[in-house]
């Protein structure tokens, strides 16, 4: 049973139909990406697994549908979905910033602890524990969305156009990370418009073209794929 | 200068009032993104209830205040999910235009429950002065400058020492990334708007005495609170506060040594207005304004 099943999904802003039957599945401890051109609706497929979009057909996580659920009890069932442009809190502390990942855990010195070891994980922002989270650059500012997300120790992380402007050396350092997580267990589903970083990360991929899944498999054949190469890898 | 420091006193317990209203201002500014009109409103409504329960009930005073703090918190957050939240879809101006209505509700709903009459409202502390080094000081002022010194204070530790207040600042500054990380957003907001609401009663509450009570008398105070939290920031709990303490010395200074103004009280309130305007023309964002450092 996959950790996470799409099954015919569409969803809507207003009265626009951004996803026409979106269906995939992630296998538990597996790298997924989703790969396709602007307005392909990448973006809205993880918004409909976290429930930040109105959405129909079915999501099952863990075998139970979710589809019905708010963000919120979602969030608490283990999917952690890393937003585009990061959405850190630019006011508040780096230290704050992880805090809020777990502020729903009841287990407080848990989540010290847990917020401990993700600043171990992220040594440039470790140092820069209690200055405002507005003051780190975009890379940082994309890992401590990172590490918000993995304090409070997600099944699924989500992870939305993590490259999006960020200096090529910095990707890879961010990619190494996501890789870590991935072998010690966690399983990922990534978006990414940054085709070949996405296919190196993943072990399956899905191809979007306007709301629907045109392409679906191993990351190293569709590398080859004719379709990939032309429109994702421009060569 | 015994009378500069008469004044200064003077001046902080004015302050003081001015700044658990500004305070509450701010909270709903950030948790809702609006000002809300009727935050004086709910505050004189609270006083009433506590008058209530003073001359009808017979409680003692600390009693009746503190659950009247209570009824407020409940009354605010209330508001916020029957009134405000159902609106909030419908853009900022509805929401907006919905505080002018229950400020116009509250102040009819007073005067029909408890007629429009003047009220007298009894002040916790000893109508008595005290002399420290020729300068003479109400107990009346002390008191006020501590009960609202003491709110102040612990709405900030709230925030800053509390999951729950790490919570509601995160739900006010992004609701639907923090949705995403299994914040309750909606509830985040209540409790903002049960906070406010406990402030603003305790504003009404320190008020009372000085003025008198009755459905109008919160005016004048929010106009001076809504002055003190632009002029400190609109969007800066301290800068509010900084801002309503200023405002309520410099009108006590302005009223002792501009003989204009002492001979002719009602000119304090234009006046206090058009230095808060000249001040805005320089500084928009406030004397205690920041603008967030933001990298993108």
């Amino acid at each position: 049973m996959p950790l996470l099943e799409l099954v015919d999904v569409e969803a809507r802003y207003g009265q626009v139909q951004a996803l026409h039957g979106v269906s995939l599945a992630v296998e538990e401890g597996e790298a997924v990406s989703i790969l396709g051109a602007n307005g392909a609706g990448k973006t809205t497929t993880l918004r409909a697994i976290s429930g930040t979009v109105r959405r129909s057909g079915r999501v099952l996580f863990d075998g139970k549908p979710i589809s019905g659920r708010s963000p919120e009890t979602i969030a608490r069932l283990g999917i952690a979905h890393v937003p585009e442009g990061r959405e850190i809190y630019g006011e508040l502390t780096v230290w704050e910033n992880l805090l809020i990942g777990a502020c729903f855990s009841r287990d407080r010195s848990g989540t010290k602890r847990e917020c401990e070891r993700v600043l171990d994980l992220f040594p440039r922002i470790a140092s820069r524990r209690s200055q405002q989270a507005g003051t780190l650059s975009g890379g940082e500012q994309q890992m401590l969305a990172l590490g918000r997300a993995l304090v409070a120790k997600p099944r699924l992380l989500l992870l939305d156009e993590p490259s999006l402007g960020l200096a090529p050396t910095i990707v890879s350092a961010f990619y190494d990370i996501v890789t870590r997580l991935n072998t010690e267990g966690l399983t990922v589903l990534i978006v990414e418009q940054n085709a070949s970083v996405a296919l190196d990360a993943t072990r399956n991929t899905y191809v979007l073209e306007v709301g629907r899944v045109v392409l679906g498999g191993p990351s190293a054949e569709l590398r080859q794929h004719e379709r990939v190469r032309s429109s994702y890898l421009g060569y | 200068m015994a009378e500069f420091f008469q004044q200064l006193v003077a001046g902080l317990a004015t302050g003081g009032i001015y700044a658990t209203l500004a305070l509450a201002l701010v909270l709903i500014h950030r948790a809702t993104g609006v000002i809300n009109f009727a935050q004086g409103e709910m505050g004189m409504f609270s006083t009433y209830i506590a008058w209530s329960l003073i001359y009808t009930y017979g409680l003692t005073y600390w009693l009746a205040f503190a659950i009247t703090v209570l009824i407020s918190f409940g009354g605010g957050a209330g508001v916020y999910g029957t009134v405000i939240r159902p609106l909030q879809r419908s853009g900022e101006l509805i929401v907006v235009v919905s505080t002018i209505a229950l400020f116009v509700i509250l102040n009819g709903a007073a005067g029909w429950i408890w007629s429009p009459e003047e009220r007298a409202f009894k002040s916790p502390f000893p109508n008595r002065v005290f002399t420290i080094g020729g300068v003479t000081i109400s107990w009346q002022d002390v008191g006020t400058i501590i009960v609202s010194l003491a709110c102040v204070l612990l709405v900030f530790l709230f925030f800053r020492l509390t999951r729950t207040g790490l919570m509601m600042r995160a739900a006010a500054l992004r609701p639907t990334t923090s949705r995403l990380l299994g914040i309750r957003v909606t509830i985040m907001l209540g409790l903002g708007w049960g906070l406010a609401a406990g402030l603003s009663a305790v504003a009404g509450m320190m008020a009372a005495p000085v003025l008198v009570l009755t459905p109008n008398f919160m005016l004048t105070v929010l106009v001076y609170a809504f002055a003190a939290a632009v002029l400190g920031g609109i969007d800066s709990p301290l800068g509010a506060v900084a801002g309503a303490y200023v405002l309520g010395v410099g009108i006590s200074m302005l009223s002792t040594y501009v003989d204009y103004i002492a001979t002719a009280p009602e000119l304090q309130l234009p006046v206090a207005l058009a230095v808060l305007l000249v001040i805005l023309l320089f500084r928009p964002a406030g004397l205690f304004g920041r603008t967030v450092v933001r990298r993108v």
